[in-house]
């Protein structure tokens, strides 16, 4: 909570140390030959109020969407950025969850077949895939699939204005690929680590030597215990993907808050870029704990208090 | 360990022992496969970014042939979207990105270190307070914060490292005062506090020097960071500005012709990812050698201090 208070402060901050005045900055040369236009935008952006009176009403705007006008198209903030909201929130759970599912499938086979010919072609396949940046696998994907080799998949994922993500799935495609090919190493490999050391510890051997099925001893016995450090890698992917989206949807043109975020930034569009900044540190932020939460309650023996 | 700290003389041992570690860590990290490997393609790609410019065929900036023109003789990698020759501009556009890359990763990784020994040497108000700030830029995604320190700054190369730089800092703190913690306690840094060094010259002369290697994986993997986000943002548009060469502009400037030249797309995209595989392998092989030195050598106590206090959560 103090971490976002004082992440709302420094972003509203950040906009009040732009050399000269916002409202001739926004207006450009034509703000030198009428002062009336300077003076009007000046009130509708509270300019001409006391600095903890500004940031009051920025802050208070959070949270009844009164935030503002967009100077670059002049929209209201909360109508432009609410459909992008929505948009990367789907882009962000539909890849977070095929990666979660792919990545502790593909860490539970390696750890079964540790150090065979699937575990090396993992370990190699993912310490290359991590050093890329996402811009290039996205590109990598649009060469194979949608231009140069083959033409399965649109290589841009531009919507009708007005609709939402779900109402063309074909156009979500590339853009989860990219992010899933991204965050599933990460999860795979801490999912291999987890399952090897939960394999090798002696409740397991007990259950071998009992009887019990192999496929209930992985399930039911070893990866409970492994659950633990899965969550956190799969929590600190769902904080990935609150970056990783911006390039991404950059790159498909896919209208989310990312590629609002960079055209804003292009644009100096002050409200918009502040709102987008504060809503993904807030992310990020509630992230973190329910991750910490999620993985406290996993692990039985913190569940007692010591 | 103990050996070295139990008499008087050590605290004029331990400069020589600490000059040769780093170096046989990298020494032994090249040797082996990975580290081999990723030092190929990174100095194969550095090499490009360097001497590239030299070996241009054609200027980097000249409208030679027609747009997304085919490869022939004159043009091996075809024309880019203005009719520019691919291979000068690939040639030309790898050293103002490595450059930056580079000074952002020093930046990052010196201004992390700073702080991340302050923070666990002085404790109190200094750790509260570096902390703390460590935890608010932690709070943005890496390049929404650079993003935004852009929106702020305006996109002038210098002020791009600046912003890259001190995104990397906080990272680099966490870690580096983690290892302080553990140093500051060693009998070596209490012998130096009991002959009267002043607090600053404890931390350059006696913890810094020991930190060689978190220090080396650190560089190693904020240097493949800082690659991916300069890229990422010249592919954006905030790098360099037309008509300058760089990889990642080249990418998004001509990936509306991939049909017609691929090669204008794929070339500046395998060089970013030949050099960032390749930094990122070397970085993975001197972490493995680091682990070997260490547990021959005094490190392995420092393992074995490590374990219980890395809280309950890291198993």
């Amino acid at each position: 909570m103090f971490t976002l208070c004082v992440v709302s402060v420094l972003v509203f901050l950040a906009t009040q140390v732009l050399p000269g005045n916002a409202a001739v900055a926004v207006l450009g040369r034509t703000a030198a030959g009428d002062p009336a236009a300077v003076h009007r935008l000046e009130a509708a952006l509270h300019l001409n109020r006391g600095l903890l009176d500004q940031y009051w009403i920025w802050f208070s705007g959070l949270f009844t969407g009164h935030l503002g006008h967009s100077l670059a198209n002049g929209q209201p903030v909360w109508g432009y950025v609410a459909p992008r909201l929505v948009n990367s929130a789907v882009l962000m759970l539909v890849s977070g969850v095929i990666g979660a599912v792919l990545g502790v499938a593909l860490g539970i086979v390696a750890a079964l077949r540790k150090d065979g010919w699937f575990d090396h072609v993992t370990a190699v396949g993912a310490l290359a895939v991590t050093s890329l940046p996402e811009f290039v696998v996205a590109i990598g994907l649009i060469i194979l699939l949608s231009t140069v080799l083959l033409h399965l998949l649109p290589a841009v994922s531009v919507l009708p204005p007005g609709s939402y993500a779900w109402a063309a799935p074909r156009l979500l495609i590339l853009p989860v690929a990219t992010l899933v090919i991204v965050i599933v190493p990460y999860i795979q490999r801490m999912t291999r680590a987890a399952m090897i050391e939960a394999l090798e510890s002696d409740y397991v051997e007990m259950a071998h030597l009992k009887g019990v099925p192999r496929w209930r001893i992985v399930l039911l016995h070893a990866l409970p215990n492994a659950t633990a450090p899965i969550i956190q890698v799969i929590g600190l992917n769902f904080l990935y993907l609150a970056g990783g989206v911006v390039i991404v949807e950059y790159v498909f043109a896919f209208p989310g808050i990312g590629q609002g975020l960079v055209n804003a930034v292009d644009a100096r569009d002050i409200p918009v870029i502040q709102f987008i900044v504060v809503v993904l540190a807030a992310f990020y932020v509630a992230m973190n704990i329910v991750t910490d939460v999620i993985a406290l309650l996993a692990t039985p023996r913190h569940r007692i208090p010591r | 360990m103990s050996a070295v700290a139990g008499t008087p003389i050590a605290a004029a041992d331990p400069p020589r022992l600490r000059r040769h570690p780093w170096l046989a860590v990298l020494g032994r990290a090249v040797r082996t496969p990975r580290g081999a490997a990723g030092l190929g393609l990174a100095g194969f790609v550095a090499a490009v970014a360097i001497i590239g410019p030299a070996l241009a065929p054609h200027p980097a900036t000249a409208l030679l042939t027609f747009p997304f023109g085919k490869p022939s003789g004159a043009y091996p990698f075809g024309a880019d979207f203005l009719g520019r020759d691919v291979l000068s501009r690939v040639l030309d556009g790898g050293w103002v990105l490595l450059l930056m890359a580079v000074s952002a990763t020093v930046l990052g990784v010196a201004a992390g270190t700073a702080a991340g020994i302050s923070a666990a040497y002085l404790r109190g108000h200094t750790d509260g307070l570096i902390m703390r700030t460590v935890d608010v830029i932690l709070a943005f995604p890496q390049l929404v914060f650079a993003l935004l320190l852009l929106s702020i700054l305006g996109p002038q190369l210098w002020l791009i490292v600046l912003a890259v730089g001190l995104t990397h800092a906080p990272a680099v703190a966490r870690v580096i005062r983690a290892a302080t913690l553990d140093i500051a306690e060693r009998d070596y840094v209490k012998a130096a506090e009991l002959q009267g060094m002043r607090p600053g010259a404890v931390m350059v002369k006696e913890i810094l020097p020991s930190l060689s290697t978190p220090l080396m994986v650190e560089a190693g993997l904020r240097l493949t960071y800082s690659i991916i986000i300069m890229s990422g943002l010249a592919f954006l548009g905030f790098g360099q500005q037309p008509p300058d060469a760089n990889w990642g502009m080249m990418i998004n400037e001509n990936r509306v012709g991939l049909a017609l030249n691929p090669w204008a797309v794929i070339i500046p995209a395998a060089m970013i990812a030949l050099l960032t595989i390749g930094t990122n392998l070397l970085t993975d092989a001197i972490g493995q050698a680091a682990l070997g030195v260490d547990r021959t050598a005094a490190e392995a106590a420092l393992l074995d201090e490590l374990t219980p206090a890395e809280g309950p959560l890291s198993q």
